[in-house]
This record gives structure tokens, C-alpha cells and sequence, in this order.
């Protein structure tokens, strides 16, 4: 039943609740990165329990109007109200104190969350029972989404998803480095604006599918997954959006194979599956990659090291540089120099000496650059250049 | 008001400013070492804490849920610590990742569990249930003094009490490496400090007043308890000791006016049912909090030193 | 031609003559990433001169420094003070960090700062009595601060705050000294009250080792020089260490112009 799930064989509706999480999940994945790199990622956490108290209080004054309190657009638009008004006090706690963004993004994602519990409980004496749907907005619901509800995803996904795209260069240069964009005359406030507008879309959009809480994760865990996999925004952009597009379609599709299974966790187990996969298969940014680099690194520092050692007469005492040694051949089991370790340790001493001689004098500057104490200079210059260098050194005597 | 306000209303309102202070202690400390968001983390992984002691044991009582959420508390940290460091991610978003996915995970267990008979009020680990918190075997305030009717305190009063006291204790223990530490950790290192060590027992003790707490104002309150009152504090001392005792006086305001405003605020507006105390206590702390950045005398923020 | 090696094991053995050393640095390799900041990196402090730790920018003056400390995680290398490792020592070594690290807004005056210095000694619970007190005065007299014992540090300038992180050093009242940039960025009247400062810690035979930018005021203030540029290029007294050559082969040739009078 998975596979059929996965390919959209289940039936129309089962069909477009997974196109609609799909895209959910991408437009939630590629607005994520620019909170996350510019290092507010839990912004996303404020704005989603910001919308509650708003909720509350579209529920109220519709029932006081005399409508049905649980119209969907009326909520959302609370929700949004709200939440634009937490994001607005974030942004005035941070900029008119001394408190830093991160004391400012809890104290409003507190304060407006416990307002909007006060508002649940009026809601619940004054209606006693009527407000049971308001829950899922907490927690998402658990019943699977329905068509309604697909569609405004799917619509709201989409357009987020355009909006990315269009300003995904600005975004990125803001997020990086707002200061240099404000000096340089751009409209930093209106970009960051514009960042905060759309992730409180993504929250709005979502939120009575996977719930308040677990919206805030399509925004960061699949953004800080694409990060392992790439250098460049535009990159990783596109592939927080893949990644929180899978999630969406995979997560969507499993929910639909068993009754009891509510689709907003499911996605957000889904993308952290992706993440863990990142973080540890990536190939360059990835744990396994960074470990087996960081080794190979260290063995050849203490190799040159000790080959240094070696040429010029001194004693070696870290046990892992004699064991290096001994393993590549330059030293005998019983710590004698090898006829091969000699002629090593002759190379890379004369090695440091040309490229002490390149870093001293400033017509090779460029290439002085490049020094990093591993690299051999024959790596850098052509056998003139070397050549040159070492009638420069001979003086001196090159053994 | 006697009577009736021993059996009702002290019990919850001690308790309730039993669980402000001991948050707002630690809170100082987070908020100065840009750690803030870290009950944030903790109060969010309370959920899938209590749902799988819950599942693990069968039982809906106190002692699991807090050995379960403590535990789901620092694998919480522990993981956010792992892949902070393994990934180079800054703290924020590894925190963001661990707990929404634990949070996730807790949903889903619970919708899992849902199917038999015992029900787990999900509301209450939320936002808690203050009110409920009621001394029935009192008769007046005579009965502070009767040790068969002390028998009968709800038993959160001596648990959060002796938190508050594990805390405040903590805190006056390591009052100077704290400081000293969360000022220039560079410097703390040479002189010997355990830096590492120290940062880690500010996080577990913050866990273990967010676990006991959160029985009595629910999970997500917590987050409101760290950082209000002492952020409000911040905002009116240049001193950290004046700061610390600022933080406990709002803290222990926002206990007493949520609690009485959730009770009796609707009775005089007119209404017969009482709100939330917790949300209230949070709504609370967060008003002095904004009055604090709109007139507190060192709101301020720092600019650039003068040259020279 | 047999070569002296370390026996089986590999434990630092350092020599004999280096337990009066303060600070003695042996195959210090650091880096950050995959670049290395310093590499193999020895140095022996001699005990009671004032050492200058020069070089070009970005050359690992202060790495050289934090990872001695042990601030900063080395890939390879021993330290040793007086010939016990560091750790053992740390209650005669002080440390004046560069003026960036802290949270200028954290709510702690003056004399707080300066009592941090005595944190060895006052242990946990300690109180703080008088004496401290009057310890952390005179110690901020020393380096002119007295006046500001209660101020925020927030609310000093540049100098100032320079000069309340040396006051917290000498209320460490240690025996060797180790100073990142202390003149770094600081008007005149700092300058002269540092200097002032370092040369009475000499006079009362302590060590002072200070990683140094200004090229011109070497040879005034300073006995000794350590020039580095990732590798170590020269160690040794002033008058036979600091002078054109080895100043050429630190800085690459990117000296335009060395300061009027300043080498020999």
C-alpha cells in the first residue's frame, strides 16, 4: 500500500493532500534557509506560537458576531494578525534594549503563547465544547488532512514557493551580511520584512494540518539538512526545498497507509530521517567525510613534523608522530632512521627551506600565499622558479 | 478571606511562585550566556518525556512523568550539544531540530497510545492545571499548624519547594564561577575553572526546575518563568546581584497577580468561570517585561565604547 | 650516526634545564580547520625578561598564547611551566585576554572584575573580606583606575577597559605573565600607565610575555623577542634577535618601511 501511496494510486483525495504537503514542504524548506543563515532560525518558533492568542481572538469576535468561531479564513487571518504583531515586538525588544534577539524571541513566544491559553480557557467556558477544534491547531490534525485544507496548502505553498524564487538574492545577501547591504544603500528592514513575511505565511498556511509546533520544524530541519550538502544559498535553497518536499510527499503518503497514523509528525519524522542522513553521509560538510579528512590531516601534520624533526637532529616525543613514522617506513622499530626516512626527512627539510625563502621575499607573494606547511613547493612553482630558488639557497648548503 | 483562601488560593499561589523563582534563577544566567532558548528545548521535549514513561509503565502519576520528562530533558540536551558540535550548526537551529523532532515523535506516540483506555491529558502538560492545586484537608490558617492537615497539602507545594530550595542552593554555591564564567570564559579557563562542567550543571539544574514545574503550570509556561523576569531585571540594574534579586521579586509579582487575575478577574468582570492561572502568570511577566523596556532605567542598549 | 629519540611511549621529556623556564613551548602545531595557525612551534621563556611575541598579521601571535593556555585545542605539542605541565601551574600564570571577548553589556562594575582575578584563592564559598577589597583597589591604583571602582565596565572607554583586564591580572599576583595585545588600541595615556605597570612586574623579578604590534616600541620596552610567522623565525635578546634580517624573514619582505631607528 506504501508504494501506491507514494505514486498517488490511492484516490483523489489521498492524491492531493500529498501534492499539498509536498508543497508545503518545499515552500517551508527553501523560506527556512534564510532564517537559518542569518542565525534566527527559532524566529520561526515565536512566529508559530504568536499566532495562538490571535486565533483566540478571531474565534471570539466571529462568535460574537454571530458566526460559526471556527470559519478557517477568519482564524488564519487572526493567526496572521497576531503573528505579525509578535514579530513586530521581537523586533522592538531587540532593537530599543539591551536584550539580545534570542531573549527577545522567547519572551514573545511565551508571553503571546500563555496569552493565547487565557484566551482558550474564555473560549472554553464560553462555549463548552464548540471549541474543540481550536486544539488541532496545537497539534495538528490527527485525522488526516481534508480538502479544504489541501487546497489552501497546496494554493498557499505555491505562491510562498513564486515569492522564494523572486527574492531569494536579496534575502541571501541580508541574511549574510546586513550591515554591508544598508551601507551599500539597500532596504535591509523591508527585505527582512519580506524574510519574516513569508515564513509567517509557511506557518499560517500550515498550521491546522501539522499544528503550531511542528510547523516551525519543515521550517528549520530541512534548511539545516541542505546545509551539509552545499557552499552556495542558491544551492542549498533548492535543496532545503527538495528535502522538505520529499518529507512532505513521503510523510503524507505513509500517514495515508494506516488510520492512526496524523500526518504532520510523520512529515517531520521524515525530514529529520533526511537530516541525520546529511549530517553524517554528506560528502563534504557530513561528520563521516569531516572525520576521516581531519584524520588524514593530522597524520600528515605529524608526519612532516616529525620529518622535520628527523633531518634537523631533534628529538621526537609524541608517540603518535614515532608511530606515524614507523609505520610509513622512515624509522626502524627501534627508532633509528630508515635509509629512506633519511632521504625524506633531507626532502622535506629542504622543502621548509625553500618556502622560507619564498615567504621572505616579497616579489612571490602571491604564491607565498599558498603556504599551508604540507604542500610541497613543487606543487606551487614551476622546476625554474625552483631552480632559481635554490642557487638562492645554496650558500647556505642544501643537505 | 480566610478560610477559604488557605484551602484554595494559597497553596496554588505558593506553589505557583515556587515554580517562577526557581526558573527565574537559573534564567538569569541563560539569558546572559545567549542560552535563553534552551528551555525553550527543554519545555518542548517534555511532551514526548511523559508520553513515553506513560507508555513504559502504564501509569498516570507524578513520579514517572517527571522521571520521564527529566530524562527526555537531557537527551534533549545532550543530543542538541552532539550535532551542535559534529555539524557546526549554531546553537539555535540545533535546538530547532532536536526538539521539534522529539516533539514529533512524542505526537506521534501519543496518537499511538490514544487507542487504549487511559487518556493523557496532553492540555495539562501544556499549560498545566494550577488551579486544581487545592488544600481540602484545610480549616482556616490554624491549619499551617496541624501537622494531620499539612498531611493533606497537595503534594506539588513540598516538591516545588524544595526545588526552589535545590535551586536557590546552586545558585549560591557556584554563584562566583557562574559569573565569572559567563562573563570571559577564556579567562575562566586559566584560572582553572571547569567551564565545560559548569555550563552543563546551569543547563541540567534550569532541566530540573522546568521537569518539577511544569506538573504544576504546564511545559510551555516555563519558557516565560526563564526569561521574563530576569530579561525584565536586566533592564533595571548594571549589577548582577541586584539583577538576580530584581528577577526573583518579578518573578514572585507575575506568580501572585496571573493567579489572582486568572481566579477573580472574570468574577468582576462578570463572568463565572476562571481562566487559565498559568497562561495568566505568563501574559503577567511578559507586561512587566514590556513596562520594563519602555522605563527601566539601564534599558539601554550598549553602544560602541568611546575611544581612548 | 644514531639520532636522539624519545624512548617508547613518547612522554615528554623536557630537558633538565628547562624546570626555571616559566614557560617552555615544545612542537606546538594549531589549526583552525584545515589551515594551520601555528606549526611546530618551540619557545623557552626566560625567567624575569620581558618577551615580545612579534609578527605579521594573522601569523598566530595569539594562537601561540591561547593554546599554551589551553584555551584553544592543540593538533600536537607540550607545554610545561617551570617544568610541571601547565595545568598543574596555574596559580602563578596570569592571563590578559584581547579586549574583544566579552559581553560588554554583562551587569558586573569595575572592582567585580578585578576580584575575578582572585577566584583561585577565594575558592567557592569564600567571602570577601576587606583585604580582597583593598587588594582589588590598589591593584586598579596601579594601573589609574581607582576612581572607577564602580562603574560598569560598559560605561569606559577603550583604554579604560584595557586597562581594568591588567588590574585583573596583577590580582592574580602570579610569577609569569601573558598579555595579548595589551597596547592594542589604546591612547597614549593607557600606553605609559602599561608600560609603567610591566616594567614594575619586571623590577620585581615576575616574567612578562606580551604578544606585541608596534614595531617601533620593541626595542624600548622589551628585553627579549620571539618572531613568528606560522613557524618560529628568531628567539633571543633584543639587541641580537631584532634587527633587519630576521625582521625580513618574519614579515616576507612586507616591511615597506621598518620604523626610523627602531633596528639595529
Amino acid at each position: 500500500m506504501i508504494w501506491e501511496a507514494l505514486f498517488l494510486q490511492l484516490g483523489y483525495n489521498a492524491t492531493l493532500v500529498t501534492i499539498g504537503a509536498a508543497l508545503l514542504g518545499m515552500a517551508a524548506g527553501a523560506t527556512g534557509v534564510f532564517l537559518f543563515l542569518g542565525k534566527r532560525a527559532l524566529v520561526s518558533d515565536a512566529i508559530s506560537h504568536a499566532t495562538l492568542p490571535g486565533v483566540g481572538l478571531a474565534f471570539i469576535v466571529m462568535v460574537l458576531l454571530g458566526g460559526d468561531g471556527r470559519s478557517l479564513p477568519g482564524l488564519l487571518f487572526g493567526s496572521a494578525l497576531s503573528a505579525g504583531l509578535g514579530l513586530l515586538c521581537v523586533s522592538w525588544l531587540t532593537r530599543a534594549t539591551r536584550l539580545s534577539e534570542d531573549a527577545a524571541i522567547g519572551a514573545v513566544l511565551s508571553v503571546f503563547f500563555g496569552f493565547g491559553i487565557v484566551l482558550l480557557t474564555v473560549i472554553q467556558s464560553m462555549t463548552a465544547g464548540r471549541q474543540a477544534g481550536l486544539e488541532t491547531f496545537l497539534l495538528g490534525s490527527t485525522a488526516g488532512m481534508l480538502w479544504d485544507d489541501a487546497v489552501i496548502i497546496a494554493l498557499g505553498g505555491a505562491a510562498v514557493l513564486a515569492l522564494v524564487v523572486l527574492l531569494r538574492r536579496p534575502m541571501a545577501a541580508v541574511a549574510f551580511d546586513p550591515e554591508y547591504i544598508a551601507a551599500s544603500g539597500g532596504d535591509v528592514r523591508r527585505i527582512e520584512l519580506a524574510m519574516m513575511g513569508l515564513a509567517m505565511a509557511i506557518t499560517v498556511v500550515g498550521l491546522k494540518v501539522v499544528g503550531l509546533i511542528l510547523i516551525v520544524a519543515l521550517l528549520i530541519i530541512p534548511a539545516v539538512a541542505a546545509r551539509f550538502w552545499s557552499e552556495r544559498v542558491g544551492r542549498v535553497v533548492v535543496i532545503a526545498g527538495a528535502l522538505g518536499g520529499a518529507s512532505g510527499w513521503i510523510g503524507a503518503g505513509l500517514s495515508a497507509t494506516a488510520p492512526n497514523l496524523p500526518t504532520g509528525p510523520i512529515i517531520v519524522l521524515v525530514a529529520f530521517a533526511l537530516f541525520l542522513v546529511s549530517l553524517l553521509l554528506a560528502p563534504g560538510r557530513g561528520v563521516l567525510a569531516a572525520a576521516l579528512r581531519h584524520r588524514r590531516f593530522q597524520r600528515r601534520v605529524h608526519l612532516r613534523q616529525g620529518l622535520l624533526a628527523l633531518a634537523q637532529g631533534q628529538p621526537i616525543y609524541e608517540g603518535l608522530t614515532l608511530r606515524l613514522m614507523r609505520a610509513a617506513g622512515h624509522l626502524r622499530a627501534d627508532g633509528v632512521a630508515t635509509e629512506t626516512g633519511r632521504a625524506q626527512a633531507a626532502r622535506a627539510l629542504l622543502d621548509e627551506r625553500r618556502w622560507h625563502l619564498l615567504r621572505s621575499n616579497p616579489r612571490h607573494e602571491a604564491a607565498a600565499a599558498r603556504y599551508d606547511g604540507l604542500t610541497p613547493l613543487e606543487r606551487v612553482l614551476t622546476p625554474d622558479q625552483i631552480e632559481e630558488l635554490d642557487r638562492e639557497l645554496r650558500p647556505e648548503g642544501i643537505t | 478571606m480566610g478560610e477559604e483562601f488557605v484551602a484554595l488560593s494559597l497553596p496554588p499561589m505558593l506553589i505557583g511562585i515556587c515554580a517562577a523563582v526557581a526558573c527565574a534563577l537559573p534564567g538569569n544566567f541563560l539569558l546572559l550566556r545567549r542560552q535563553a532558548l534552551i528551555g525553550d528545548a527543554i519545555s518542548h521535549v517534555v511532551l514526548p518525556g511523559i508520553v513515553v514513561a506513560f507508555l513504559v509503565t502504564g501509569i498516570i502519576a507524578a513520579l514517572p512523568m517527571m522521571l520521564g520528562a527529566g530524562a527526555a530533558a537531557l537527551v534533549a540536551v545532550a543530543l542538541i550539544e552532539v550535532i551542535r558540535r559534529l555539524g557546526k550548526i549554531e546553537p539555535g537551529a540545533a535546538m530547532g531540530v532536536v526538539f521539534t523532532a522529539m516533539f514529533a515523535g512524542g505526537v506521534l506516540l501519543l496518537e499511538q497510545s490514544d487507542t487504549s483506555d487511559v487518556h493523557l491529558d496532553v492540555q495539562h502538560a501544556l499549560y498545566g492545571n494550577l488551579e486544581s492545586l487545592i488544600w481540602l484537608d484545610a480549616f482556616g490558617w490554624s491549619s499551617l499548624f496541624d501537622w494531620a492537615a499539612l498531611k493533606g497539602l497537595p503534594p506539588e507545594l513540598p516538591r516545588m519547594a524544595a526545588t526552589l530550595a535545590f535551586v536557590s542552593g546552586f545558585t549560591w554555591v557556584f554563584w562566583r564561577p557562574l559569573k565569572i564564567s559567563s562573563f570571559d570564559e577564556g579567562f575562566a579557563r586559566t584560572v582553572g575553572l571547569p567551564t565545560g562542567v559548569l555550563g552543563l550543571s546551569l543547563v541540567v539544574v534550569a532541566a530540573i526546575a522546568a521537569v518539577a514545574a511544569f506538573d504544576a503550570v504546564g511545559s510551555i509556561i516555563v519558557i516565560a518563568m526563564f526569561i521574563c523576569p530576569p530579561a525584565a531585571a536586566r533592564l533595571m540594574t548594571n549589577r548582577l546581584e541586584v539583577q538576580v534579586a530584581w528577577s526573583v521579586g518579578f518573578a514572585t509579582l507575575s506568580a501572585i497577580l496571573g493567579y489572582v487575575l486568572a481566579g477573580y478577574g472574570p468574577l468582576w468582570l462578570g463572568f463565572d468561570d476562571a481562566v487559565s492561572a498559568a497562561g495568566m502568570i505568563a501574559t503577567v511577566s511578559g507586561v512587566i517585561l514590556g513596562l520594563a523596556a519602555l522605563f527601566g532605567p539601564e534599558r539601554a542598549p550598549m553602544g560602541a565604547p568611546a575611544e581612548g | 650516526m644514531a639520532l636522539r629519540l624519545a624512548r617508547e611511549g613518547g612522554h615528554p621529556k623536557p630537558k633538565a634545564d628547562q624546570s626555571h623556564s616559566p614557560l617552555a613551548i615544545r612542537g606546538l602545531t594549531v589549526s583552525y580547520g584545515e589551515k594551520p595557525a601555528i606549526f611546530s612551534v618551540d619557545m623557552t621563556v626566560e625567567p624575569g625578561a620581558m618577551t615580545a611575541i612579534i609578527g605579521p598579521n594573522g601569523a598566530g601571535k595569539s594562537t601561540l598564547l591561547k593554546a599554551a593556555l589551553g584555551v584553544v585545542k592543540p593538533l600536537s605539542g607540550t607545554v610545561t611551566c617551570w617544568g610541571a605541565p601547565l595545568a598543574k601551574m596555574r596559580a602563578r600564570i596570569a592571563y590578559m585576554p584581547q579586549r574583544a571577548s566579552v559581553d560588554w553589556d554583562f551587569p558586573t562594575r569595575v572592582i567585580d572584575v578585578v576580584l575575578m582575578g582572585m577566584q583561585r584563592e577565594l575558592g567557592l564559598l569564600g567571602r570577601v573580606r576587606t583585604s580582597h577589597l583593598e587588594r582589588a583597589m590598589s591593584c586598579l591604583s596601579r594601573v589609574g583606575m581607582e576612581g572607577f571602582a564602580d562603574r560598569q565596565i560598559g560605561q569606559l572607554s577603550g583604554g579604560q577597559q584595557q586597562r581594568v583586564f591588567l588590574a585583573r591580572a596583577l590580582a592574580q599576583e602570579a610569577d609569569l605573565y601573558l598579555l595579548d595585545e595589551p597596547f592594542a588600541g589604546v591612547d597614549a595615556a593607557t600606553e605609559k600607565a602599561i608600560i609603567a605597570v610591566l616594567k614594575d612586574l619586571k623590577a620585581k623579578g615576575k616574567t612578562v610575555v606580551a604578544v606585541h604590534h608596534d614595531l617601533s616600541t620593541v626595542r624600548d620596552y622589551f628585553d627579549r623577542v620571539f618572531l613568528i610567522n606560522t613557524h618560529k623565525v628568531a628567539e633571543g635578546p633584543v639587541a641580537t634577535t631584532f634587527t633587519e634580517d630576521t625582521l625580513q624573514s618574519a614579515y616576507g619582505g612586507r616591511l615597506a618601511n621598518l620604523p626610523k631607528g627602531a633596528v639595529g
